[in-house]
């Protein structure tokens, strides 16, 4: 048993960005949402994630704009923290602490410096709305100890809490109840519905939005209805009108912020737009890929936003238009086709939306695109059987894709489609080229490529719970189509796994306890190996050095190593041994040894229940011999609750930690005519620094400087002040005492990292923190003196414009 | 917003219609030309000669046609009443005719006045003929007597008085001078020789006697009456070789091709069918708008020409070889290749501002309606007629994509007699098709479901199930026994694979082409 210190486990990408609602920023250039442990900003324009906030140490529960500053952001987290954020750098500013969980933010009181939390009251099963007051204070860290429940027993969902016109009421729903807290009159009403109707219709209620301008509550219902609430603040008065368009549970409603319009989103996969008063008027942005559980419109109203339940946030433009998508890993209930990796674009393959396969690069934890399969109208309906993709294969090259997509119903027989996609080289994707209805006669139990790369047929296996196993081949050169070649059986029994060996000379097929080894050529049945008791659930063939050898693993947790020169079977390991009833354990094996080269307890909670093997895009160089096995290749697994997780060594992660803080410092900087001519004669200056400094420095240095000289060259030029006035500032921040200018010669490469590190985490790292804070004091007084140099030399460059400016 | 994906139509292995060379060369004929007759085109005689007229016999006129014009080239209008037979001598100088009024005119091709008058029938004349020496004219009329004319003298030379019942078809021997073959209502056909005053030979074709074709060998005789076309081995004295029954009405006219490889015949049932003479199967097909009456073939198959019951006389002639190789490989003209293109081919220059058009996708009637679930709507439309027998594959599409959607039980049930007729019709149709049997089976048990409370109620659509329970009966049999030849297939195989060291059973198999019924 080798436990290895310096490999460990980590979260790899993939997390839920539809979990609470996101939010634009008010000049709807940016998105925020709670992703994971961080608040991901994505570009509403090109999708892209500009930045991570990372800092938070559990789940982050919501995301709310800071209502005094529209470029600060707060988020919550399950870790009981709030933090106050500047998402355009990605700066923390402050710390709240909390003493309980916080589950989601409600909108902010527009008069009240007050936020309103949702936490879970002291009995630990009822949630409550809390106010709290934030401090004014400058710290870092502030404990907020004023805590004061406004509304107790409320619904956990935070769509069903609101906050009403101009801040005058809270409108909260549960169960059947809707409840209106008036803070002027700390008073509240409460209005109940009945079960349900006599046609069947539930009166749940789902979410609650209120009218902006007008005194109007709107409710969603677990049944599609809608209901508009008016007259409230009787108690006996009240009155409601009831549209009706969804025909399941309404998910989502908001009001536009001119309250013209309402937006309501469900199951169907549909928004619908309302005209606010002539409700007969609907416009409908169908077919928006699942279903939608948040609607979020941007403060001006230009922009929607609708969070999808295939973790996908949509953006759409106020005509009813998408603009963009930024869609996430999808993680389904089960990864039914296993884990692969396309031999193409190195991205990691598996089944995603319903009828599609996903391709998702792990080095850049972006989804590529979804391979459509099914090619069938996905119909937005609970409890209706739609046909899935379940088995999926490449071929070595990467230019043939087989899928199986099945259909079960209850009363009929099983659908099973077989297709076949080839890899268009003109449009860079798999177009389809066969389909086989109806393949076997029951479930597709394993499916495998030959995988020798100089064979002339391209040749496919598959086995059934039919008892057959059948052997597909690529006919007819002129128009290539696939048809059946060879039909198998062994005894009657039924084949579990197939597998070819690495030169394509031998196809092994497992029928329960037997593995049966064919010659694909002749179709002979060479050899059959078997390993009582317990049935083979997987096999694989070995490559290179080790390709003399067939694993497989049996039900009765055993690993058997077969030699095929021999036949004979020469490791068995009883894993049950090693890892001892523990669950969620890795074992990395070497086919040649029977002890594991590698092994990790307890990796996560639950079960292991898939792995593979993701080649690197660059070479690790690791001389541990520990951790060798992790140079070509990286391990990634799922586990039971859809977490992807893999291995790291210690040497990778720092060396990621290094370049993530560059790619964060490469946005922030604007791409100015300065910044141009900057950077060019950076890259000359490094080059000079090199030689003389005996650091070493692996990162280019950045354009960085005090906070004027930034100021001035970003910001445009129609909104600076007088450059009469700006001259003096300029030349006053030029005059660097002698004594602080030595020491910060010494300290100029060192600074510029760590003013960054300050950005990244400075919590996990408080000791850099604190020298980062000393170092950006002093940058903000003065220039470098690699600067001052470098702002002489454009000056004396024929800028005559620039000169006039600085010399006036 | 992903577009609407339309219904996948599942597509089948071509069956298809096979393009022999027959079809080729039956259907390299222009257009048909019609011409308006007085009345009912009864007969078409072509002449033997160039330029090939023709003359067409309706009403009381005869008109000559040449073999191009659509104008008659020459009009023979001196009849009492409706003229019969207009045939013209092997020399093509001379056309004889016979009349209602029982009255033979001989009529010389150029003049306009009979050239003689053979009198003596004492009813309707509907059968005249040239004898190959040309110097005789044979008639057979409505009085069951068959008459004998000598052309120079205009005198009766024999009588025959056999048949009994009216006479309607006749021909002469083109190599014997002396013999001729009548046919007559009494259903039979009679040789007879003007050496003898007696039949030679007498054959029963079982139907009124319609239509007679000498082959240019003459050893062979065909006959037509009723639905029956019958052919005769004259040489074996006269006996049946084959009796074909293709046409569903009274076949009227017969003709053999130019090279006498192809038989024609016409019939009421609106068909001319083109028969290979070697094994006589069914061609070919021709479709008319009207019972065809008669029905000639130009020398070389130049033209066909046929006439009708409504007295239209539809004339088809052969494309040239140019034009043959013109259509063949441009059936429609379309617009020009510019068209298209108009303005397509424009390369946008580097700072223009492209403003792109929304490109409209096209959907089928029914996937616009299942686009807005209108589901029973989508099915009325896949089950429209022409659809429905044309192409069935998109009905079970549609039917599959219902299914699938769940929502296939509310797409059948609220249907009226008629359309549960229809739906029943469809079933009967492609339900035991093992193409669409495993979509077709869950959509007759809804039904049945469905509508199990109104049996009884209407006797067209009991009518229909106990159908479709006899086809199920049927094809549930088949099916055993179709299983059980595969038993002894496998068992031939298994038995026939040589023994080896390693226990395993093998079967080879192309895929499953057996179907199971669920």
């Amino acid at each position: 048993m080798v436990e290895h210190g310096d490999i460990r486990v980590v979260h790899r990408g993939g997390s839920k960005i539809n979990f609470r609602e996101p939010v634009i920023t008010n000049d709807s250039s940016f998105l925020l949402c709670a992703s994971g442990e961080c608040v991901k900003v994505f570009s509403t324009s090109t999708e892209e994630c500009i930045h991570d906030l990372r800092g938070h140490t559990d789940l982050v529960t919501g995301v709310l704009l800071k209502p005094s500053n529209h470029l600060q952001v707060y988020s919550c987290s399950a870790d009981g923290t709030v933090r106050l954020w500047d998402f355009t750098d990605g700066i923390l500013i402050k710390v709240q602490l909390d003493s309980c969980i916080v589950f989601a933010f409600t909108v902010p009181h527009p008069t009240l410096s007050v936020m309103h939390l949702l936490t879970k009251g002291k009995d630990e099963k009822l949630f409550q709305l809390v106010a709290v007051h934030l401090p004014q204070s400058g710290d870092q860290l502030v404990e907020a100890r004023e805590l004061s429940a406004v509304l107790s027993d409320v619904s956990s969902n935070p769509a069903a809490i609101t906050i009403g016109r101009g801040g005058e009421y809270f409108a909260s729903a549960k169960g059947l109840q809707l409840e209106v807290y008036f803070f002027r009159k700390q008073k509240s009403y409460r209005f109940s519905l009945k079960e349900g109707n006599k046609k069947g219709g539930r009166n749940t209620f789902t979410c609650v939005a209120c009218h902006p301008k007008d005194d109007c509550i709107a409710t969603g219902h677990e049944d599609g209805k809608i209901r508009l609430w008016r007259n409230f603040n009787h108690k006996k008065e009240y009155t409601y009108t009831t549209l009706h368009w969804h025909h399941s549970a309404v998910s989502s409603l908001r009001f536009t912020p001119e309250g013209t319009n309402l937006l309501s989103g469900g199951v169907e996969s549909v928004l619908v737009q309302w005209r606010y008063n002539q409700e007969s008027q609907r416009d409908f942005l169908p077919r928006l890929g699942a279903a939608i559980t948040h609607i979020t419109i941007s403060p001006d109203g230009a922009l929607f936003c609708t969070s999808h339940s295939d973790n996908k946030i949509t953006i759409i433009q106020s005509c009813v238009k998408v603009s963009a998508v930024i869609q996430g890993l999808v993680k389904g209930e089960s990864v039914r086709t296993d884990l692969m990796v396309d031999p193409r674009s190195k991205a990691m393959v598996l089944n995603g939306k319903p009828g599609h396969l996903q391709f998702y690069s792990l080095q850049r934890d972006k989804l590529l695109y979804n391979l459509d399969i099914v090619q069938q109208e996905y119909i937005h309906e609970s409890g209706l059987q739609q046909f899935e993709v379940v088995k999926a294969a490449f071929d070595a090259s990467g230019n043939w894709l087989a899928t199986v997509e099945e259909r079960k119903q209850k009363a009929a027989e099983l659908e099973l489609n077989l297709k076949l996609w080839e890899f268009d080289e003109q449009t860079q994707s798999f177009v389809l080229n066969t389909t086989i209805s109806a393949p076997h006669e029951a479930q597709i139990t394993a499916m495998c490529f030959c995988h020798a790369a100089d064979s002339q047929t391209t040749m496919l296996v598959s086995t059934s719970k039919d008892g057959h196993f059948k052997a597909w081949q690529l006919a007819t050169p002129a128009r290539p189509s696939w048809s059946c070649d060879f039909v198998g059986a062994y005894h009657g029994l039924v084949p579990k796994c197939c597998c070819f060996s690495a030169d394509g000379s031998l196809l092994a097929v497992s029928f329960q306890e037997v593995v049966t080894v064919w010659s694909p050529s002749s179709w002979e049945l060479l050899t059959t190996l078997s390993q009582p008791p317990g049935a083979i659930r997987d096999l694989c063939f070995g490559r290179l050095s080790c390709s003399k050898y067939l694993l497989g693993t049996t039900a009765s947790n055993l690993l058997c190593c077969w030699n095929l020169l021999t036949c004979s079977c020469k490791t068995n390991c009883i894993l049950e041994h090693l890892h001892g009833h523990q669950p969620a354990a890795v074992f990395v094996f070497k086919p040649s040894e029977p002890r594991p080269l590698f092994s990790h307890k307890a990796v996560c909670s639950g079960k292991v229940t898939r792995a593979v093997f993701a080649p690197r895009e660059d070479m690790l160089e690791s001389c541990e011999e520990s951790s060798q096995w992790l140079n070509c290749s990286q391990l990634y697994f799922l586990t039971q609750y859809m977490d992807l997780m893999t291995f790291i060594t210690k040497a990778e992660e720092d060396r990621l930690m290094a370049s993530s803080k560059q790619l964060v410092i490469d946005d922030s900087v604007a791409m100015t005519p300065f910044y141009l001519l900057l950077g060019k004669h950076r890259q000359q200056q490094q080059e000079n620094q090199d030689t003389l400094s005996t650091l070493s420095a692996e990162r280019t240095p950045l354009p960085q400087g005090s906070v004027a000289i930034k100021e001035l060259l970003q910001t445009p030029a129609h909104v600076l002040p007088s450059t009469s006035f700006l001259c003096s500032m300029f030349v006053q921040s030029l005059l660097i005492s002698e004594s602080k200018h030595a020491e910060e010669e010494m300290e100029s490469e060192k600074e510029e990292e760590d003013s960054e590190g300050e950005m990244e985490s400075s919590t996990s790292r408080p000791r850099e923190a604190s020298l980062a804070g000393h170092a950006t004091e002093t940058a903000a007084l003065a220039l470098t003196k690699a600067q001052a140099r470098e702002l002489r030399r454009v000056k004396k460059l024929d800028h005559s414009w620039l000169s006039g400016l600085l010399d006036s | 917003m992903a577009s609407f994906k339309p219904t996948k139509i599942q597509v089948y292995p071509k069956l298809g219609e096979k393009v022999t060379q027959d079809t080729l060369y039956w259907k390299n004929y222009k257009a048909p030309v019609q011409i308006k007759e007085f009345g009912a085109v009864t007969n078409i005689d072509f002449s033997p000669v160039a330029p090939h007229n023709f003359a067409v016999t309706a009403f009381t006129r005869i008109h000559i046609y040449g073999p191009f014009s659509q104008e008659p080239v020459k009009s023979f209008t001196r009849f009492k009443d409706t003229a019969y037979c207009g045939r013209f001598r092997s020399d093509g100088q001379l056309l004889a005719a016979g009349c209602e009024d029982s009255v033979v005119r001989l009529f010389d091709v150029s003049g306009k006045v009979a050239l003689r008058m053979f009198k003596g029938h004492t009813k309707a004349v509907h059968v005249t003929d040239f004898t190959s020496d040309r110097y005789q004219i044979v008639t057979g009329s409505d009085d069951y007597t068959c008459r004998l004319w000598d052309i120079p003298n205009a005198t009766e030379l024999s009588t025959y008085q056999e048949h009994t019942d009216y006479i309607r078809c006749g021909v002469t021997s083109k190599l014997n001078r002396d013999l001729f073959i009548t046919g007559s209502y009494d259903h039979t056909l009679k040789v007879f020789d003007a050496r003898v005053d007696k039949s030679v030979m007498t054959m029963d074709h079982g139907q009124p006697v319609e239509s007679l074709l000498l082959y240019p060998s003459e050893g062979l005789l065909v006959s037509a009456g009723g639905r029956y076309v019958k052919v005769w081995d004259l040489l074996k004295g006269g006996q049946p070789l084959v009796s074909l029954k293709n046409h569903h009405k009274t076949v009227t006219c017969l003709s053999l091709s130019s090279n006498g490889q192809r038989l024609l015949s016409g019939s009421l049932d609106r068909h001319v069918k083109v028969y290979n003479t070697t094994n006589y199967k069914v061609v070919h097909n021709f479709d008319y708008a009207a019972s065809i009456l008669s029905l000639a073939l130009a020398p070389d198959d130049e033209s066909i020409v046929v006439g009708m019951t409504n007295g239209i006389l539809s004339m088809k002639h052969r494309k040239s070889p140019e034009e043959a190789k013109e259509t063949s490989g441009q059936p429609r003209r379309r617009p020009s290749y510019r068209v298209f293109v108009k303005g397509k081919n424009y390369v946008p220059k580097q700072d223009d501002y492209l403003v792109s058009k929304p490109v409209k996708q096209h959907l089928a009637k029914y996937d616009k309606q299942l686009k807005k679930f209108n589901v029973s709507k989508a099915l009325d439309t896949a089950l429209e007629s022409w659809t429905r027998l044309r192409k069935p594959e998109i009905t079970v599409a549609v039917v599959k994509e219902l299914d699938r959607r769940g929502t296939l039980k509310n797409a059948l049930a609220g249907r009226d007699e008629q359309g549960l007729s229809q739906l029943l019709n469809f079933l009967i149709g492609n339900l035991v098709d093992p193409r669409f049997a495993p979509v077709l089976v869950t959509a007759a048990e809804m039904i049945l479901d469905i509508y199990q409370t109104v049996i009884g109620q209407s006797p067209v659509v009991d009518r229909q199930l106990l159908r479709l329970q006899e086809l199920l009966e049927k094809e549930i049999d088949y099916q055993r026994d179709l299983l059980e030849v595969l038993g002894m297939l496998d068992t031939l195989f298994a038995s026939s694979l040589p023994k080896k060291e390693v226990p395993c059973s093998v079967f080879l198999g192309g895929g499953n082409n057996c179907f199971r019924w669920g």
